[in-house]
């Protein structure tokens, strides 16, 4: 029998808060980080709202505990908050034997940084150490760097799905014996370079996202990190860390259908919820709640309403997207709704899913609108959806130490 | 176990027809090693191919390249490394908006995300199975590697087409020129340890493999066991893991019939392989591959062919050798690649019978 995969921190920073106690406050009062551009300097600034972090690269310092200096994109300072964060929760860095890796995720990686200063790149030598810290590994290394880990450090890049992959990889060194502890997560900065990529494909909601909705119309992009800490039972034995919830199930699958565009039965959706819930072992009806991919296009939200209706039949749980809060994260998105997944289980709630009026047409659901709470929530599957149709899908579960005749120490 | 059952590679030397192992060796006196590349149009639709940039052409083409050698085997599953994904791209887009916010064509940006060779090649072969890319700078095709193996241990895949892929351009050369990374002019990349000096000379390709759970008649070599070492703490650290590594395949340093190193030209660098060769493996056999494909985040895609291809036709071109070590036949090789003294890996590769 594989081995069990616990989670026992987690850390975050996005536009609806810098750690997780800010974050679960916006969410219980229905706050959406969503607004005009603040920071980012963009054309778009009046055209376009997003959900930033609200904090200058100087500000980041602070937060990370880091003194100013050269070289740190705003996404590697995201990335060493919400990773450092985790670590604490989980004492990674408490010296312990523990063989412990870091698989981080981006897709612009230190572009923040040098779009700045590309002009220079290209003449004189005043930002060579922006050269090197652009690349999607210079964040992982840093973080790695900045938390001593050592054992085992990798990047992973499927657009949208990235950090859900993170995840899906850190459980999968674990039970494979690899590792027996991962940091898994990712982090984005908002860059002018995606903005104007997302916005060139006119996919780009004027207002704030509204997700599932009839009158969706495009994605609100948002930036931050996410990361979880996994751990597996022997490493726990040692911790005697609190488990916050169990992972499950995981499934990658690929559309094969379009660079950019989900297939309109969403056959990859559909594939890697089945996969994820057929490891699971759970029956459909005994998914309380899906934190959809539901990034507001047209294509995505009816995509997967279908693959979701294929796959649950008469068994659909609650359903919500929780980007309306959020914005889309991109690489973050998986390991940042992985999150807001676990504190549903760990609250027994359920997010609404904001910006929602009209229920769309084709599809026999409508999503949460309202916070629910004291709901019994025991598993959660969270979906992250990519460009080039990298589809993943996670399931976690309240931790009950009977799940398995092997029982960790801890409990 | 894991075996390399296909092979389809596009580099700086005559690589893409897959019928001969370095016979024809391409001197490029250059800025940096280009690839010799195939007339796309063999391979991809026209129709399709008229918007890929060239990064997404040449990994298409290699993977098909790949999957005929292997006997037009559909993979189940499709993994690729890039350290850069389509540099091209990156820039087209950042010499755009660097200008003006306006009128952005939407390919480069969606070429420019990492993943999409991978999800481009799962489109053409129509291939459902899991599909991921990683993107961390020379530790990108080894974790390709890693998680390919991993894939057959757990028994979710019996073919998967792994590759390592980037590109080099002027513009990014000339960038990244500024860090002291390349030589600071045109050199032969045949005279390289000749005239040494600071920096290696630059390159680029795309290799992609069959790993399959089973040999057959095609099979190159088993792939044994691909490790990562990030930032040792010490030089004798890196060297008991080394030794580590090769007990856990029940090996020791003495059975490694040849060390096929990343060694690059630069002399800044280069000193680390040596004390790497002296103190494990001084009595072996010692090759590099660098010159004939230039140094690149996922070069050791074209070391895995090369060490492939010795093992398969038990044959070792001269052009490889670095010591005049030569044993009767190959048995095992082990690649050792590290990048700066960051990324240090492993490759340990074995003969089929």
């Amino acid at each position: 029998m594989p081995c069990r995969i616990f989670i026992t921190g987690s850390g975050i920073i996005s536009g609806i808060g810098k750690n997780l106690y800010e974050t679960l406050s916006s969410l219980m009062e229905g706050r959406s980080g969503i607004g005009r551009i603040r920071l980012l300097q963009t054309a778009l600034r009046d055209e376009i709202p997003v959900s930033e972090v609200g904090f200058n690269h100087t500000e980041l310092f602070e937060l990370a505990g880091l003194s100013p200096q050269e070289g740190y994109s705003r996404n590697a300072l995201f990335g060493i908050i919400a990773a450092t964060e985790a670590s604490r929760q989980a004492g990674i860095g408490s010296g312990d034997p523990i063989k412990t890796g870091l698989i981080s995720a981006t897709t612009v990686g230190g572009m923040d940084q040098c779009e700045l200063y590309y002009n220079d790149f290209l003449t004189n030598d005043s930002r060579n150490v922006y050269i090197e810290s652009y690349d999607c590994a210079d964040s992982t290394e840093k973080i790695a760097d900045h938390l001593g880990i050592r054992d085992y450090v990798t990047t992973i890049s499927t657009a949208c799905s990235s950090s859900a992959n993170a995840i899906l990889l850190g459980a999968r060194m674990i039970q494979s014996g690899k590792l027996d502890r991962v940091l898994a997560g990712g982090c984005e900065a908002l860059t002018k370079f995606h903005l104007n990529g997302f916005n060139a494909l006119k996919i780009l909601d004027k207002e704030p996202c509204k997700p599932f909705d009839e009158g969706r119309n495009g994605i609100t992009l948002g930036e931050g990190a996410a990361y979880l800490v996994l751990e597996s039972e022997e490493s726990l034995k040692q911790t005697h860390n609190t488990v916050l919830a169990e992972l499950v199930g995981w499934g990658n699958s690929c559309e094969a259908f379009h660079q950019t565009a989900s297939s309109p039965d969403g056959v990859g959706a559909y594939l890697a919820m089945k996969k994820a819930l057929e490891m699971s072992g759970l029956l459909p009806e005994a998914i309380d709640y899906i934190n959809a991919h539901g990034t507001g296009t047209d294509n995505n939200d009816l995509s997967e309403g279908r693959a979701i209706e294929k796959l649950f039949g008469n068994h659909i749980p609650k359903i919500s997207s929780t980007k309306p809060f959020t914005g889309h994260t991109t690489s973050a998105a998986g390991s940042t709704e992985a999150i807001l997944s676990i504190l549903c289980i760990q609250q027994q709630v359920i997010w609404p899913n904001l910006n929602f009026r009209v229920p769309i047409r084709d599809l026999h659901f409508s999503p949460v609108q309202k916070l629910l709470t004291h709901v019994p929530v025991h598993a959660v599957m969270s979906n992250s959806f990519g460009f080039g149709g990298n589809d993943t899908s996670l399931i976690f579960k309240k931790f009950t130490s009977s799940h398995s005749p092997s029982q960790p120490a801890t409990s | 176990m894991s075996y390399i059952n296909g092979i389809g590679l596009i580099s700086p030397q005559n690589t893409y027809e897959n019928n001969e192992f370095l016979q024809n060796i391409m001197e490029q006196n250059a800025d940096y090693l280009k690839c010799v590349e195939p007339v796309y149009k063999n391979f991809i639709d026209p129709i399709l191919s008229r918007r890929m940039s060239r990064l997404i052409k040449m990994g298409i083409t290699s993977a098909k390249i790949c999957l005929a050698d292997a006997g037009e085997i559909q993979p189940d599953a499709i993994i690729t490394g890039t350290g850069l994904g389509s540099v091209e791209d990156t820039e087209k887009i950042l010499g755009d908006i660097t200008k003006e916010e306006k009128f952005l064509n939407p390919t480069p940006f969606i070429q420019s995300t990492y993943n999409t060779i991978s999800s481009q090649i799962a489109i053409i072969l129509k291939c459902h199975g899991y599909n991921s890319t990683y993107v961390h700078r020379s530790f990108s095709f080894e974790s390709v590697l890693q998680d390919a193996i991993m894939q057959l241990e757990e028994g979710t895949a019996d073919h998967i087409l792994a590759g390592g892929i980037d590109e080099m351009t002027m513009n990014h050369l000339q960038i990244t020129r500024r860090l002291g990374l390349w030589k600071t002019g045109p050199v032969s990349n045949l005279r390289l340890l000749e005239e040494p000096g600071p920096g290696a000379l630059a390159g680029e390709g795309s290799a992609y493999f069959l790993v399959s759970g089973e040999p057959n008649e095609n099979s190159y070599a088993q792939l044994i066991g691909v490790e990562t070492i990030y930032k040792p703490s010490s030089r004798e650290k890196l060297f008991l893991h080394v030794r580590e590594f090769l007990e856990s395949h029940q090996l020791n340093t003495g059975d490694i019939d040849l060390v096929l190193t990343g060694v690059n030209g630069d002399v800044n660098w280069d000193f680390l392989y040596q004390d790497f060769l002296s103190e494990l493996f001084p009595g072996n056999a010692a090759a590099w591959y660098k010159h004939l494909c230039g140094e690149y985040h996922t070069a050791s895609g074209f070391g895995l062919f090369t060490a492939a291809n010795i093992l398969k036709h038990q044959v070792y071109p001269e052009i490889l050798a670095l010591n005049t070590n030569s044993p009767k036949d190959f048995k095992y090789i082990l690649l050792y690649n590290h990048f700066r003294n960051v990324n240090h890996s492993l490759i340990l590769l074995r003969a089929i019978s």
